[in-house]
């Protein structure tokens, strides 16, 4: 998949099957090949290019519960925010 | 503390309208990333792994009631209602949109506060000693010269494009609680054997990657030569400093591999040139700036050591928040609180906007209006009566502000690590909290006594594990989270870097680590020592046999 | 890439020959410190107006005793981020005495022209599309400099204690 920052909001995307940016991993579109990864990659550079986000990168998920899992730690945590209770 | 005249208002709010029409030339495509983000970064604004974040500077540390209020006021508008303080003395709000910023530096503007240069490779916050002007052995208000270098490394031309960061600390006292030897100048006021107070500056120190201890440029500077020293040390720096290698590039590493005496001699040729120059402090100025650090207006009291003494008496949970929270103030009668932001309810360092309101209300009410941030992450009230000490703690416990532990196992430096960082390699908050939940019993964390933990997220050292008297570093090993251990740091006025235990340990046995190195202090310790004497004593071998087995 | 100076976009009437390694008979040029050590004596005997090229790794002290040979000084700007050009410049301006024209050229992008101007450049070489903005932008971000420099501006200092 591809994960990046939003430009004007800063917050997390993921690239969909519309070529469109979506909040929710499950509305991410998973690629299932690496020529498919180029092509979606070559999508987001381009958006990058376009101010819509920042730093697009492509990562490695698994489906767990039949929801796209990013498989290392350190995406996974991009991915659903931080592992620690935000204060309040 | 210092107010703005005219010329510093104006200046401030012509930095947000230009930050204003920056973010609108990013946002509308006129620039790139890579043009925005050096702009970015020397207006406070980072790109975290989930969000933005913008880092306000606290200078030196001092903060008013309002403007504490208004920090309450941008978590809640532009945030998500808390806010984290750093060892910058700098306060960061995690979730910040990029295009509100300009509108909350408008807010900061108004209350007399910015995000100039709290990152990038510039002239970062200068920080200072928590307890300056209140403290028993200043020699001299550091703060007055803090906001003298505020001022002048506020957009200098000359050095906005350094080869890297660069931080100045500055203590007005022998007993070193700015940690200046582990910056790139620290500068340490002492009286010259005439008895003149002029300042020694050491240069060259800081963390990361390859730490050093500063070492002494110059044993007694006159302050009224003190912009024009810092000016021929920057410009040696921005001329010489390496730019081919990102790790290399801070003065550290030019002062090292130049040689403290060849690096001497380029600062001082440097220095003949321009020190008669209009850098040369006008007398006018000190004492304008001075004036604005005039003590409070101190009650005439008596030590209230008696009254005290029985609520402490009285009361166990009192007496270990006096014993531990409360430190000696130069005025008779009057007592200096420090507030632990290491609550186990909370990631340390954090503060909620609900808590900032409550807090400023409580500095209007016992400290004159005024609090402090320090580095190790936790506040002060400065000017507190000793017969208000009571109330004052009751109130601060329904806030969750009395964990009786400055100084002990739980008061940690924490860096947010990689549960907000993007640098980071393993997360640093869930050790923290699993440590301050070990020794959630504070009768066991008292009796371990005086003692630092300094945790890092990455090699960076945000979290200053480099001189923790335990230090523990977050690595990623063949993508698991592993924690390295240093031992003997230390960033007082005898400053040292910890060395490494060993091999790491992962993310599950961490905290069996700490608890390993703290059990081997307390059966070799002597009476009245502390973890950092006895291992100054002792050395790694107990320590390393206890956590690693003989080989 | 457009040539701007106070006065608005300026005709160019320098040739930069320091990249290459021939040096032209004639013209208005701008040469690198090297064509300038090895033909001294040639460039000193023309009577065309000289400039000279340094690079951000060559100090402005290579040249600091022939000054009044050059017209104008091009420092160079690898990178934006490169911040040499910043000192080295105002050693040219407040220590050598230099008064000609002071060139930043390379990487020179308009949000750095304010600074630059503070620092003693009162030319840039900046590409086309910059240099329509670049004035409004350079002067008018900031009306107070807490530092002071050479470029003649009142620092808030010489502001509040009535001295220049």
């Amino acid at each position: 998949m591809i994960i990046a920052n939003s430009l004007p909001n800063g917050f997390v995307v993921f690239l969909t099957a519309e070529n469109g940016w979506a909040h929710d991993i499950d509305k991410g579109v998973i690629a299932e090949s690496d020529a498919e990864a180029d092509a979606m990659l070559r999508t987001a550079k381009q958006a990058e290019h376009d101010c819509a986000v920042v730093d697009p990168n492509l990562i490695t998920v698994e489906i767990v519960d039949g929801q796209p899992c990013p498989t290392e730690y350190r995406e996974y945590i991009r991915a659903t925010g931080p592992s620690v209770p935000t204060p309040s | 503390m210092y107010r703005y005249d005219e010329f510093d208002t104006r200046l401030v709010q012509e930095r947000v309208e230009q930050f204003r029409r920056q973010t609108g030339r990013r946002l509308n495509g006129e620039m790139d990333e890579d043009q925005f983000l050096p702009l970015r970064l020397m207006n406070g604004v980072y790109l975290q792994l989930h969000a933005y974040m913008l880092r306000i500077n606290v200078p030196y540390g001092a903060m008013c009631s309002r403007q504490i209020r208004q920090l309450a006021h941008i978590a809640r508008t532009y945030d998500k209602g808390y806010g984290h303080f750093t060892t910058r003395q700098n306060i960061q709000f995690n979730w910040i949109q990029l295009k509100d910023v300009p509108d909350a530096q408008g807010d900061l503007a108004e209350v007399e506060m910015h995000c100039i240069q709290s990152s990038g490779n510039c002239i970062r916050n200068t920080t200072s000693d928590q307890y300056a002007g209140v403290a028993k052995d200043e020699i001299e208000d550091p703060r007055v010269y803090c906001e003298i270098i505020r001022q002048w490394s506020t957009l200098h031309p000359e050095f906005s494009y350094l080869p890297r960061k660069f931080k100045i600390a500055v203590t007005g006292s022998p007993n070193d609680r700015a940690a200046i030897a582990l910056h790139d100048i620290g500068l340490r006021m002492h009286r010259n054997k005439n008895g003149e107070p002029g300042f020694e500056v050491l240069v060259g120190g800081g963390q990361g990657r390859t730490p050093f201890v500063a070492k002494t440029i110059r044993d007694w500077l006159p302050p009224e030569h003190l912009l024009s020293y810092l000016e021929a040390i920057l410009r040696v720096y921005n001329m010489d400093g390496r730019r081919d290698n990102k790790w290399k590039a801070r003065i550290k590493i030019l002062v090292h591999q130049t040689g403290l005496e060849e690096f001497r001699r380029l600062v001082d040729t440097e220095w003949e040139q321009i020190r008669d120059s209009v850098l040369k402090l006008p007398q006018a100025e000190i004492d304008r700036i001075n004036a604005y650090f005039a003590p409070p207006d101190y009650e005439k009291l008596d030590d209230a050591g008696e009254a005290v003494a029985a609520w402490r008496a009285d009361n166990a949970d009192f007496d270990a928040w006096v014993r531990v929270n409360v430190a000696d103030h130069k005025t008779p009668g009057y007592a200096i609180v420090n507030i632990s932001l290491k609550s186990p309810n909370q990631p340390p360092g954090d503060m909620t906007a609900a808590q900032m309101d409550a807090f400023a209300n409580l500095a209007d009410e016992y400290s004159f209006g005024e609090l402090r941030v320090n580095h190790r992450q936790n506040l002060v009230l400065a000017d507190v009566e000793q017969l208000r000490l009571w109330e004052l703690w009751e109130k601060l416990r329904a806030l969750d502000l009395a964990t009786p532990n400055i100084g002990h196992v739980s008061d940690m430096i924490v860096c947010p690590g990689l549960d907000y960082c993007s640098l980071a390699n393993a997360r640093s908050i869930p050790i923290a909290q699993e440590i301050n939940e070990r020794f959630s019993d504070m009768d066991r964390a008292h009796d371990i006594g005086e003692l630092t933990i300094n945790i890092s997220g990455c090699m960076n050292a945000c979290g200053h594990h480099h001189v923790g008297h335990i230090g523990i570093l977050g690595v990623d090993k063949r993508g698991k989270e592993f924690y390295q251990f240093t031992l003997g740091g230390s960033s007082d006025q005898a400053a040292s870097l910890g060395d490494r235990t060993g091999p790491g340990f992962p993310a599950d046995k961490a905290v069996d680590a700490v608890e390993t190195i703290l059990n081997t202090y307390i059966e070799i310790r002597k009476d009245g020592e502390r973890f950092l004497d006895t291992y100054r004593r002792m050395g790694m071998a107990p320590f390393k046999e206890a956590l690693y087995g003989t080989f | 890439m457009a040539l701007f100076n106070e006065g608005g976009l300026a005709e160019d009437l320098f040739s930069d020959v320091s990249i290459g390694d021939e040096l032209p008979a004639k013209g208005t040029l701008i040469v690198s410190l090297n064509q300038w050590r090895e033909n001294r004596d040639k460039l000193i005997g023309r009577s065309e107006p000289l400039g000279i090229r340094l690079k951000s790794d060559e100090k402005p002290e290579e040249i600091s005793a022939d000054l009044r040979h050059f017209s104008v000084i091009a420092l160079e700007f690898p990178a934006f981020r490169d911040g040499r050009a910043y000192s080295y410049a105002r050693l040219l301006r407040e220590r050598y005495g230099y008064t000609g024209e002071l060139r930043a050229v390379g990487d020179v992008l308009l949000e750095q022209l304010h600074f630059m101007h503070r620092v003693g450049f009162n030319a840039f070489s900046i590409t086309d599309d910059d240099a329509m903005r670049a004035w409004e932008i350079a002067a008018a971000d900031f009306s107070v400099w807490y530092q002071p420099t050479g470029d003649g501006r009142a620092s808030v200092m010489a502001l509040r204690h009535g001295r220049r």
